[in-house]
């Protein structure tokens, strides 16, 4: 280990270290007495827990300052070298992992402002729940990182472990408990499908190491071994992003977790998902280009079709939005299958649209929340532009931008997605992925319809401010974007360049 | 007015974006509860960009070919990664509907103030937005841009008719929103395929780019369309036929149409037909024709067919309805089946009426709507059934009506007799079954707007209800007029207006079928020989004094 090594890894040493302090917390800001058994038991008293919970808050949001300085800090000392892998080439602080890390923290930063309201009212143990956040994001930064699939793998389950737990986290709600249940049976098989992809890769190649990887198979011919272990592995991250046929945990587990976990599984986690998928994809895999991806086109197909279908007949704006983001990921699945530059930037594009538009969306729905469950069917949102003018404003532009309609920046994402499927001559995919962003304005409208054209109900909202300021930031990134698209363009292109470099050497420069 | 000649004064960008302005200052200061501000502001602010947009007229060039064709062009890069530009410049036929926006807008803001009551504040940010992404897509000459402005357009007109619209306003207004959205994204596909043609190809398809620098300009496209190959061409061509053919609306894609206009508040009706539908043509002779000659070419004949099935059946459906506004929806329909059949007559006489019987259209039909919502704001139906000798109650009102009516089925003296005509002549230079069924849909047309004239005013004033109502006030006056004496202006000396688009249906003539004056000038059989001096010298307005 060299002075290298540690500097690559230093932000998420910083994190792992913040992250198992947040535990302490309650040692040192005075919790109540009765609770120092084990963790997630409700808090007796809410004033108490409120004090605390405050506070716990304010840490995560240092922590999280810190390890986005750190990102930046260590990215200009590992300066020099295009990749600076560490630990024998496992992790790499590149510009791609420097983009998603950026992007994860803040979007973890906004998933806890989106917290804040739901733990004072919900009485469940703050610390606690801050501290998972922590972890998952920990486990999220590692998977952008890792150029070493163990090294994928492992970021990966902390990622998962933490986020079945959090969806589980009203452990005292039947639907938050099966949400869990099921999010964890399915995922731990997915894991286990994806380890077995893994090492049947390994038998082949004799190495784990992307780079490596890549080499050999550019001298292989197809094989059979080689062909289950990479449609396991695609299988694998397919669960993980929520694409048909491996979407059926995500509708309910969206509808049972709690919002705001439901907020940061449709957005961070499935970020860091398929900044694996094109890594993995981009880098190791071009060679076998041709084999993959007619499989990952019928699955792109499929996921748009049954995701916006699906969506059309929905009541629970969180369900809806649940199929709504599978049909998002047979989007972005449009940037994998095209290999190419454009549709690595399309991915990178897309993905900070679809984060913030998304976080917008679901600061509007926690907004709405004046129970643990009440404020989720889009009847709910009857009326909303009279009572919250700006958040109604807000949400309609969101769900232009997830409709990919200008001058949001879901058109300009959704336009590298289109031209890199044309680009790539996959014209019928194009075709369907344009007519069902048409079907998809259908559903999201049902939500503008009740908001604007229908009569309200004369219910409170809970605004507050952490609220608002999610809303505000995830609007502006949503209509700055949109209009002067040009300053994230040319970040995405110096982000993206390596790994569409990598591709386009064993591909053929396109 | 220095400003107009002044290079560096971006007047179309401030004609485009003045409409913006003053939403968003309604937005932000002025509270909603402040109706006379809100609605004197919209008025105002509409009323400077009309009048801002008239000296367009008279700086315009019209004599400009090459690169002076478009003007005023004002261009900066928006998106330097994908070469997307900013890029304003206008034509003469941009420029008619640009000033037919300009004027519609006000009228519609104009004519609201006593039909809107409700939400007054949004209303008026709405029709503002809306102006703001109409004349934008006009000016575009930029592929990328132009679809911004063409979808922008759609969520302020969304929310018109979902709000302000009649009992079946949601339906209506998600069914125009899905259609036309349906279309654009496969125009939008179109759009993308033509942009790698351009730079890189698309290897997959064995399809070699040219090795352009990519850029989404849409005068490189127009000078690249004959390198294109026909199949690809084909497939472009319907991609881009289904984004304007859904607009326009032809037969099939009608159906969003009837429903959209009927639940429509009237000023909304007013600038779905003035405006909305015409970019539908406006996309076909911008794009589609000069950059897709071949795919026109191939496509020619099912466009055509449905051209005509939109006339007839249009006309044939129109004579039925019972709703008044249903049936000037219906009978829109049909006349823009006029425009799309003189449009593919592919030569100047069928173009030059196309293009006037455009703006003939938005000038007569938005007038017959403000018509109808007059009278919908004093009884509150639009039943045929209910109406009936309203000339003996309201003169001034029947009078008006009456002249907007003759003007649509086409009476010689105003403008739609000079659109249709012209139509009528380019087509028959090309086959005289279109002609014949074009004027099958002339007599319809005549037939079902003397039907419900005769159904309307004359008659008993028998049903008591009518009795009382009162004829137009000077609002509606204010309105109204305008639109009559543009129909007058238009019926008599049409020169002006021909003279303004000659240069630009040159330009798609010789792009579409680059050989025709070739082909003019060579010994040719009879037909076209007789029709020649007037493509080759055309001065339409004498020429159709002649005829008269």
């Amino acid at each position: 280990m060299s002075w290298n090594d540690v500097v690559v890894l230093l932000p998420e040493i910083i994190l792992t270290i913040g992250a198992s302090l947040l535990l302490l917390g309650p040692f040192f800001t005075g919790r109540p007495k009765r609770s120092t058994s084990m963790s997630l038991h409700p808090v007796e008293e809410p004033a108490a827990a409120a004090n605390t919970g405050a506070s716990a808050k304010w840490w995560t949001l240092a922590l999280l300052a810190i390890t986005a300085i750190s990102v930046v800090v260590c990215s200009s000392l590992a300066e020099g070298m295009t990749l600076s892998a560490s630990f024998s080439q496992m992790f790499a602080l590149d510009a791609f992992s420097i983009f998603f890390k950026l992007l994860f923290v803040a979007a973890m930063a906004m998933v806890v402002l989106l917290s804040d309201d739901f733990l004072r009212e919900s009485r469940y143990s703050t610390w606690e729940y801050y501290s998972l956040l922590g972890f998952a994001l920990c486990g999220m930064m590692f998977m952008a990182s890792g150029v070493h699939l163990i090294a994928i793998w492992v970021g990966l389950e902390l990622m998962s472990l933490s986020s079945y737990i959090l969806a589980g986290y009203y452990k005292n709600e039947e639907k938050s408990t099966e949400a869990a249940m099921k999010y964890f049976i399915l995922g731990a098989v997915s894991s286990a499908i994806l380890l077995y992809g893994l090492s049947l890769i390994y038998g082949v190649c004799a190495s784990l190491n992307l780079l490596d990887i890549a080499k050999v198979m550019s001298t292989l011919t197809t094989n059979n071994a080689l062909m289950f272990g990479i449609m396991l592995l695609g299988a694998g991250l397919c669960f993980k992003v929520g694409a048909v046929p491996f979407h059926v945990w995500t509708p309910d587990v969206y509808v049972g977790a709690p919002t705001p976990i439901t907020a940061f599984l449709s957005t961070g986690s499935k970020a860091a998902a398929f900044a694996v998928f094109a890594r993995v994809f981009y880098v190791a895999l071009p060679s076998f280009h041709l084999d993959w991806s007619n499989v990952l086109a019928v699955v792109a197909a499929l996921s748009m079709i049954v995701g916006n279908l699906a969506a059309i007949t929905q009541t629970n704006i969180k369900r809806m939005l649940a199929y709504s983001s599978i049909g998002h990921a047979g989007y972005i699945l449009l940037g994998i299958i095209a290999m190419s530059s454009t549709g690595l930037r399309g991915i990178l594009i897309y993905t900070v649209v679809y984060v913030f538009a998304n976080l917008g969306i679901w600061a509007t729905v926690l907004m709405m929340r004046r129970h643990e469950y009440a404020g989720e069917l889009i009847d709910d949102f009857d009326g909303l532009h009279k009572r919250a003018p700006f958040w109604a404003f807000a949400m309609v532009m969101f769900l232009l931008s997830l409709g990919g309609i200008p001058p949001t920046a879901g058109f300009i994402g959704k336009y590298y997605l289109f031209a890199a499927a044309i680009q790539a001559g996959y014209g019928w995919l194009a075709i369907i992925a344009v007519l069902m962003s048409a079907v998809s304005i259908f559903y999201y409208f049902r939500v503008v319809v009740a908001m604007y054209l229908r009569d309200g109900q004369d219910a409170e909202v809970a605004n507050s401010t952490s609220l608002q300021l999610v809303g505000g930031i995830a609007l502006a990134v949503t209509l700055i974007f949109g209009i002067l698209p040009a300053p994230l363009i040319s970040q995405v292109e110096q982000s993206s360049q390596w790994v569409a470099t990598r591709a386009a050497e064993l591909h053929g420069g396109r | 007015m220095g400003i107009y000649n002044n290079p560096s004064v971006p007047i179309l960008s401030i004609i485009t974006f003045i409409p913006l302005i003053g939403a968003l200052f309604i937005v932000f200061f002025v509270r909603k509860e402040n109706a006379t501000a809100i609605k004197a502001i919209a008025t105002i602010v509409a009323a400077i960009d009309f009048v801002l947009s008239i000296p367009l007229w008279i700086y315009f060039d019209p004599k400009g070919t090459g690169a002076r064709l478009f003007q005023f062009k004002e261009s900066f890069d928006w998106i330097p990664a994908i070469g997307v530009k900013y890029t304003f410049a206008i034509d003469g036929i941009a420029l008619l509907l640009i000033l037919l926006t300009t004027m519609t807008g006000l009228i519609a803001i104009y004519s609201s103030f006593s039909a809107i009551t409700q939400r007054q504040k949004e209303y008026y940010v709405l029709l503002l937005l809306l102006q703001t992404g109409m004349i934008g897509t006009f000016c575009a000459l930029d592929f990328f841009l132009f679809y911004v402005f063409w979808e922008v357009m759609l969520v302020p007109m969304y929310f018109l008719i979902g709000i302000w619209g009649g009992e079946r306003r949601l339906y209506a207004a998600i069914k125009f929103f899905i259609y036309t959205l349906s279309g654009s994204v496969l125009m939008l596909l179109s759009i993308l395929a033509l942009y790698f043609f351009n730079s890189d190809g698309i290897p997959f398809l064995n399809i070699k780019g040219l090795g352009h620098t990519p850029t989404f300009d849409v005068l490189q496209y127009h000078n690249i369309g004959h390198l294109i190959p026909p199949t690809l061409q084909f497939w472009l061509f319907l991609g881009f036929f289904f984004g304007f053919a859904i607009k326009v609306p032809m037969f099939p894609f009608h159906t969003w149409l009837p429903d959209a206009h009927t639940e429509a508040p009237t000023a909304g009706s007013v600038i779905l037909a003035a405006v909305l539908l015409k970019m539908g043509a406006y996309g076909f002779i911008r794009f589609a024709l000069p950059i897709l000659p071949d795919g026109t070419r191939q496509l020619i004949i099912p466009v055509v067919v449905l051209s005509i099935i939109g006339i007839v059946y249009g006309a044939l459906v129109t004579l039925v309805q019972k709703d008044m506004k249903k049936l000037i929806a219906y009978s829109s329909v049909s006349h823009l089946g006029f425009v799309m059949l003189g449009m593919f007559a592919l030569n100047p006489m069928g173009l030059r009426g196309s293009v006037l019987q455009m703006i003939n259209h938005g000038i007569s039909t938005g007038a017959l709507f403000l018509l109808v919502g007059i009278i919908y704001e004093r009884r509150h139906t639009r039943m045929i059934a209910e109406y009936g000798g309203l000339a003996k109650q309201m003169p001034m009102y029947a009078t008006l009506f009456l002249i907007t009516a003759l003007s649509s089925l086409g009476l010689p003296g105003l403008n739609g007799f000079i659109g249709e005509f012209t139509i009528l002549l380019g087509a028959a230079n090309r086959s005289m079954v279109w002609a014949g069924f074009a004027a099958l849909g002339i007599v319809l047309g005549a037939a079902y707007l003397l039907w419900l004239y005769q159904r309307v005013f004359w008659g008993p004033l028998d049903n008591p209800k009518n009795q009382n109502l009162l004829d137009l006030n000077r609002r509606e006056l204010l309105t109204i007029l305008p639109l009559i004496a543009c129909m007058v202006w238009i019926g008599i000396a049409p020169g002006i207006f021909f003279d303004t688009i000659k240069e630009p249906v040159d330009y798609v003539v010789l792009k579409v079928d680059p050989q025709y004056y070739a082909r003019l000038a060579a010994p040719a059989p009879e037909v076209v020989a007789t029709k020649a001096p007037a493509a080759v010298k055309p001065a339409p307005a004498e020429r159709i004094a002649e005829v008269r």
